[in-house]
């Protein structure tokens, strides 16, 4: 621990902390349609989109309205994703010639990206045209952005709201966030990121000759381009022919290698600065190029490590602030910051304890430097890891895989406690809003009242909700990961076996079915049952929360409001945070515990015993 | 208050064992889902049997079906309290001889074939065939049956004691009733019912925690059925095996183990056991969800009279006109309130007795006569005749006003002495008195509210809670004040009419407050009905028993305030055992997720993998392992039916506070403690030789 690497920390944390009233603020004030000093110059451009669109902006909707909106956006803007992807290779900006997507790489990208999970089961520069990052992805960034956003007004403005049914107009919440915060915010972020050296170019992917050419073997193509390949005798572990059972050794075919010699290299770029600035500030995460910001290109300096880290968090934590705001209790929105910072503080402090920790598989050499960019080192490694799965984003500019067992365990246990250590932007806020609806639940019985959640008083309808919620993307991550253990098709994608293949595989469920897309690398997702079961689990992790968020609050909206007493549980203070800490931690924990028994914790001890996988 | 109504306990039990077989009937098993899997699961571990009857599968089979008869037997133990009060009750319906009065003879028949409106004959010993208004006489009546209160009451005819519930004892003198009530129909039916019928539909926070707990039951029966295949897995990589255990016996304990058996099997005891407090508190309640509403009142109307302050204002003290000596003033307040058999007329005979030795004299006879106090007049007071040289007298007493307006009429001056006296009074809150004699204003008696002891302690608690309370007074708004001032009540009503009652509910209401009040008479009927929480009084008429959604047998208006903490009591107690069953299930993993997967990957025979590392307790080996955390989990519900029938401990305490406590106790407590039984009953195990 370093003091430069203390003060980027505290400056990090810092400048979140006090960027959140401020940005908390005018986001309040976007929504609830007070002047900011951006509407001069956007206002025009919103009442231009009402004209052009039909929107009436005055227009009320219910929440199965709002919520019926929403998926309706949602699966508009994956059927033409989907066409867009599978069709890019007759479409215009493609200069590399990228071939067209298979349906089922297709169907999960597009469902990954409209519903701001950003899961990617392939490398962006090797499989995606111009027209398809940009044209396609990154208006999702934008848009599944500007959705989740709108879904926590909705959410607020109806708690405020007492005998009423209606709880706003997701087509005006979706345009004022598009146009005053999503696309502003952007532009602002992509500036210092272009000026630190990430490309923003529409030309062709760049050749550069090598200064040190190398040789390496590849396997020798025949005419057609397959490889040709030639009998040889299987060998095990140990170097000694297999047999079969009369004696005979077993022979397997293996490709003939040759040599060849490599002295120029194919950079791909592309418009990389604004699609970077998105995919931090909106807790999207699909990184242009496939190693994501570990990619010198996406991110090429310390600085812009730091902004990119920065813009990971200012959105997310700013909502928690508005969200108080529009319900009129920032003491209560400040409770719930308090509880998801010491949540992902925590998690960061357990993950860089565990990452400098001495691995005796490796002889005790420290730093561990494997997956790791040696521009950012250790802490920032970690650091952003553990921002890109405490806060909803799952970009990496290192390879969790690569990280100490515990230290993996980290981002994982983020991802599983359902993203709500500030979480995506709008929907940690919501999602964390089950677990508060759970903690009022019981401390509400427990004082001996019926509970009440900010003068509303919770009725089965609202439990009900409120677990599904909380208990369908967990299920929607346990149920496929015990699937894929099992199946061929589930086991030939594993890198590794064991605890470590079984963590690939819950990560991949567990991002998937709470949006993240984060990536512990390591599984190859990209087969038919990986691309369909991810995509499945993110449409669940996606709906089955802005559902259950809109119907307790459409509730909510139709109750008469009770002034709190001494008799209230009061929502703010630490007896609440620290028991609604409590419920995170007891529901997560209830549920994953065994998993990551079987996964991390053995590996863990398996490590310590000088074994791994 | 204390109940005479004795509970066997001995047949309590042996009923509640017998009930507890017979409810296994899938029939009410499926009505607890929680229950209904441990239920489901014992079956499959018995059939599992046929296939492997290995002691550690006979066991673990023996006690998941002990968990679902525990839980049986709590709920049984609840519902016996009530079933023994409700048959106590019935024994007396049994059918009795009244004497009904045909043409002023009296004629035996059967109590069943009487109609309202019939008269009936009751001496000493007889049982009150019905339900019923004394129409003549006066005696003495043991009600014990119902309200549990050995000492007899007086039921006289006339006034507001006139009504009498069929099954008591008549124990004194001679009294004509008229039947107000059919069989069938009576008060006592009614009890029966209530008792009986309390239980039918779940309350809405029981519907709502129902959800929660079967939604916990349904993640943890995917998180167990998850566990096979992810452990296969490893064993297969070890290079093992059968090393993981994942037998369907094994896999059905974890899911017992992790369901929340102890707040499932203990939440329609714990219902049934709040009604069943209220009930020993002599409430009756229509149904558990009135007990529920009391536990989340916000407003709490309180009648000042009887509830506030002790029965009826009582003269304190004389104070006379200029002019006009003490004891005159004293003597005539005296004469004029003799014929008065209202409180306040007693008391004032009662402080003149007192002060100045005044005794009550006869006053019957041909030169007195009495003014009863009329709605017109507003006054009463006594006339007597000239007599023995004496000149003729008009004493009169009565409200400031109309006193001004007779005295005025004689030709009389008021002065303005007693004027201020009276508006002095008025502003302290008392009652002032006006008594004047012929033309001339002797003076003003002080009438006061006497506060009970205690009450206002009692409403700073109820403040603590969050709950206000508002009185409500005929008085003036001075008075009213006042009191209020007095007995520390944050609200009042002043002048207050039956309408206005209603209005206050209604407007409270509106603004998503619960109200409670306490009423009996006709004219509270409305308000009763729109309260969330309606006490009638026992003794009060039938319009306001009906109207309510409970009785207080005591007819005691301080009552309330009980109440309300037991409803609080009952959403506690369920709170706590939900936080506690949850809580309880750490432990369970650390005892039999090592016992499961200890030996994966471990390097040698006999030898252990990573995870026995988990094993923080020591336990023995998997089987014991398994068995102790079953047999927890078994047993809890056993230990925890006495908490679940009597309710956790209140304290009148702020929210955060109360939260504060009993997370620490259920929550922190339920972590910690099934560690410590758990090896307990390991070593327990391994020393009988049950488990190696």
């Amino acid at each position: 621990m370093t003091t430069n690497e203390i003060i980027q920390i505290v400056l990090f944390f810092g400048i979140g902390i006090a960027l959140t009233p401020i940005l908390g603020r005018f986001m309040f004030k976007v929504y609830t349609g007070e002047k900011t000093w951006l509407h001069p110059v956007l206002q025009p451009v919103e009442k231009l989109v009402y004209w052009a669109t039909g929107i009436d902006p005055a227009e009320e909707m219910t929440w199965l309205r709002y919520l019926w909106a929403v998926v309706l956006m949602t699966t508009v803007g994956f059927a033409s994703l989907m066409a867009i992807l599978m069709t890019q290779k007759w479409l215009p900006f493609n200069p590399a010639g990228q071939d067209n997507l298979s349906w089922h790489l297709a169907f999960n990208t597009a469902w990954s990206f409209t519903c701001n999970a950003d899961w990617q089961s392939y490398s962006g520069e090797a499989v995606m045209s111009y027209f398809s990052q940009t044209i396609g992805l990154s208006v999702h960034q934008f848009i599944s952005g500007a959705a989740g956003l709108a879904i926590l007004v909705a959410v607020g403005r109806a708690l405020k709201r007492a005998s009423v049914k209606t709880i706003g107009n997701f087509w005006v919440d979706l345009t004022r966030g598009t146009i005053y915060i999503v696309i502003p915010l952007s532009i602002l972020w992509a500036i210092p990121l272009a000026w630190q050296g990430v490309p923003q170019a529409w030309q062709n992917y760049a050749t550069a000759k090598l200064v040190e050419p190398y040789t390496t073997s590849v396997p020798k193509l025949d005419d057609k381009g397959n490889a040709i390949t030639k009998s040889v005798p299987k060998t095990d572990d140990k170097g000694q022919a297999v047999k079969d059972d009369k004696g005979q050794p077993v022979m397997v075919d293996q490709p003939v290698m040759v040599d060849q010699k490599v002295d120029e290299q194919i950079i791909p770029v592309g418009p990389v600065a604004s699609f970077e600035s998105c995919k931090q500030l909106f807790t999207n995460g699909g990184g242009w190029f496939g190693v994501n910001s570990a990619h010198p290109l996406e991110n090429p300096t310390p600085l812009a490590n730091f902004l990119e880290l920065l813009a990971i968090i200012i959105v997310p934590m700013a909502q928690v602030f508005m969200f108080g705001l529009l319900v009129g209790n920032v003491k209560h929105a400040w409770c719930i910051f308090a509880v998801m910072l010491g949540l992902y503080v925590a998690s960061f402090g357990v993950a860089w304890w565990a990452e400098v920790q001495p691995n005796p598989v490796t002889d005790n050499i420290v730093p561990h430097m494997e997956g790791k960019e040696q521009r950012e080192g250790v802490m920032n490694s970690v650091l952003w890891g553990i921002s890109a799965t405490a806060i909803d984003n799952g970009s990496v500019n290192s390879m969790h895989d690569s990280w100490m067992p515990l230290a993996g365990l980290m981002p994982m246990w983020n991802i599983l406690v359902g993203e709500i250590e500030f979480g995506g932007i709008g929907c940690g806020m919501y999602c964390m809003l089950f677990h508060i609806l759970i903690t009022v639940f019981i401390a509400g019985l427990m004082i001996g009242r019926t509970p009440e959640y900010l003068g509303k008083k919770l009725d089965a309808w609202c439990a009900t909700w409120a677990v599904i919620g909380v208990l369908l993307p967990n299920a929607a991550c346990l149920i496929p990961t015990a699937m894929s253990v099992v199946m061929d098709a589930g086991t030939s994608s594993m890198a590794n076996q064991g605890p470590h293949g079984l963590s690939e595989v819950l990560y991949a469920f567990g991002e998937a079915a709470n949006n993240n897309g984060s990536a512990f690398a390591g599984l190859n997702a990209n087969t038919p049952w990986y691309d369909v079961a991810l995509g499945v689990a993110i449409i669940i992790g996606r709906f089955a929360p802005i559902a259950a968020a809109l119907a307790i609050v459409g509730r909510l909206a139709s109750k008469k409001t009770v002034e709190p007493s001494a008799g209230t549980l009061p929502t703010h203070g630490w007896t609440f945070g620290l028991t609604l800490t409590g419920v995170i931690i007891i529901v997560a924990a209830l549920t994953f515990f065994p998993a990551l028994c079987l996964g991390p914790f053995i590996e863990h001890g398996l490590m310590l015993a000088g074994r791994t996988f | 208050m204390s109940t005479s109504f004795k509970i066997n306990y001995s047949s309590l039990i042996r009923q509640a064992v017998i009930d507890s077989f017979k409810k296994l009937h899938p029939r009410d098993e499926i009505k607890n889902l929680v229950m209904f899997v441990v239920w489901l699961g014992s079956i499959l571990t018995t059939l599992w049997l046929f296939k492997d009857c290995s002691r550690f599968n006979v066991q673990i089979c023996l006690w998941l079906w002990f968990t679902c008869l525990f839980a049986n037997f709590a709920e049984a133990m609840a519902e016996g309290r009530g079933k023994a009060h409700a048959d106590e009750l019935r024994k007396m319906r049994t059918k009795t001889v009244a004497k009904k009065l045909v043409n002023g003879k009296e004629v035996s028949v059967p109590s069943s074939e009487l109609k309202i409106g019939d008269r009936v004959v009751c001496t000493p010993g007889d049982l009150v065939p019905a339900d019923g208004e004394v129409v003549e006489g006066i005696a003495t009546v043991d009600e014990s049956a119902i309200t549990g209160e050995s000492a007899p009451v007086v039921r006289e005819s006339g006034g507001d004691r006139s009504a009498v519930t069929g099954g008591t004892r008549v124990t004194s003198d001679r009294i004509v009733v008229r039947v107000t009530a059919e069989e069938g129909n009576s008060f006592l039916d009614r009890m029966i019912a209530m008792i009986e019928g309390a239980r039918r539909q779940l309350t809405p926070n029981e519907i709502a925690l129902n959800i929660v707990l079967v939604s916990l039951t349904a993640l943890f029966i995917v998180v167990v059925l998850a566990l096979p295949p992810m452990a296969l897995f490893n064993e297969k990589a070890a290079g093992q095996t059968d090393v993981v255990l994942t037998s369907l016996p094994v896999l059905l304990a974890l899911i017992v183990c992790l369901i929340p058996t102890t707040i499932g099997g203990l939440l329609s005891a714990i219902g049934i056991a709040g009604i069943d407090r209220l009930m020993r508190r002599n409430v009756l309640a229509t149904s558990g969800r009135a007990v529920e509403a009391a536990g989340d009142v916000d407003v709490l109307l309180l009648d000042k009279t009887g509830t506030i302050t002790l029965g009826n204002r009582q003269a304190t003290e004389f104070i006379p006109a200029p002019g006009v000596a003490l004891d005159v003033l004293a003597d005539a307040a005296q004469l004029a309130s003799l014929a008065d058999e209202t409180p306040e007329g007693r008391s004032i005979v009662t402080l003149a007795k007192e002060k100045f030795n005044l005794r009550g004299r006869d006053v019957a006879g041909p030169l007195v006569k009495f003014v009863p106090f009329s709605a017109q007049t507003r006054m009463s007071g006594v006339d007597l005749a000239a007599h023995d040289g004496k000149a003729a007298r008009q004493i009169r007493k009565g409200a400031d006003a109309s006193v001004r307006a007779w005295v005025e009429s004689h030709g009389g001056l008021y002065v303005n002495e007693v004027v201020a006296a009276v508006e002095k009074i008025s502003r302290a809150g008392g009652t002032p008195l006006v008594v004047a004699e012929n033309e001339n204003v002797l003076g003003v008696i002080l009438l006061k509210d006497i506060v009970k002891g205690g009450i206002k302690e009692r409403f700073a608690q109820l403040r603590t809670m969050g709950i206000r309370t508002v009185m409500i007074t005929g008085d003036n708004p001075l008075t009213a004040a006042a009191i209020a001032a007095e007995a520390g009540v944050d609200d009042f009503i002043a002048q207050a009419k039956p309408e206005d009652k209603l209005a206050r509910i209604r407007q409270e209401q509106s603004g998503g407050k619960l109200i409670a009040m306490i009423g009996d008479g006709t004219n509270d009927a409305p308000s009763l009905a729109q309260a969330d929480v309606g006490v009638a009084m026992n003794s009060g008429t039938q319009a306001a028993r009906e109207a309510g959604n409970m009785v207080d047998l005591d007819s005691n208006p301080t009552k309330l305030i009980e109440v309300v903490e037991i409803g609080k009591q009952l959403l506690m107690t369920r709170g706590a055992l939900t936080t506690f069953s949850i809580a309880n299930d750490v432990s369970k993993y650390f005892a039999i997720i090592p016992a499961m997967f200890g030996i994966l990957y471990a390097t040698k025979p006999g030898g252990v993998g990573p995870l026995d590392k988990m094993n923080i307790m020591y336990l023995h080996s998997p089987e014991s392992a398994i068995l102790s955390a079953v047999i927890f989990n078994a047993l809890i519900i056993v230990a925890l039916i006495p908490l679940a029938l009597k309710g956790v401990k209140y304290q009148p305490l702020g929210a955060a506070v109360i939260l504060r406590k009993n997370m620490l106790i259920y929550g922190v407590g339920g972590i910690i403690v099934p560690f410590i039984f758990i090896k307990l009953i390991d070593v327990l195990l391994v020393a009988v030789h049950l488990a190696p």
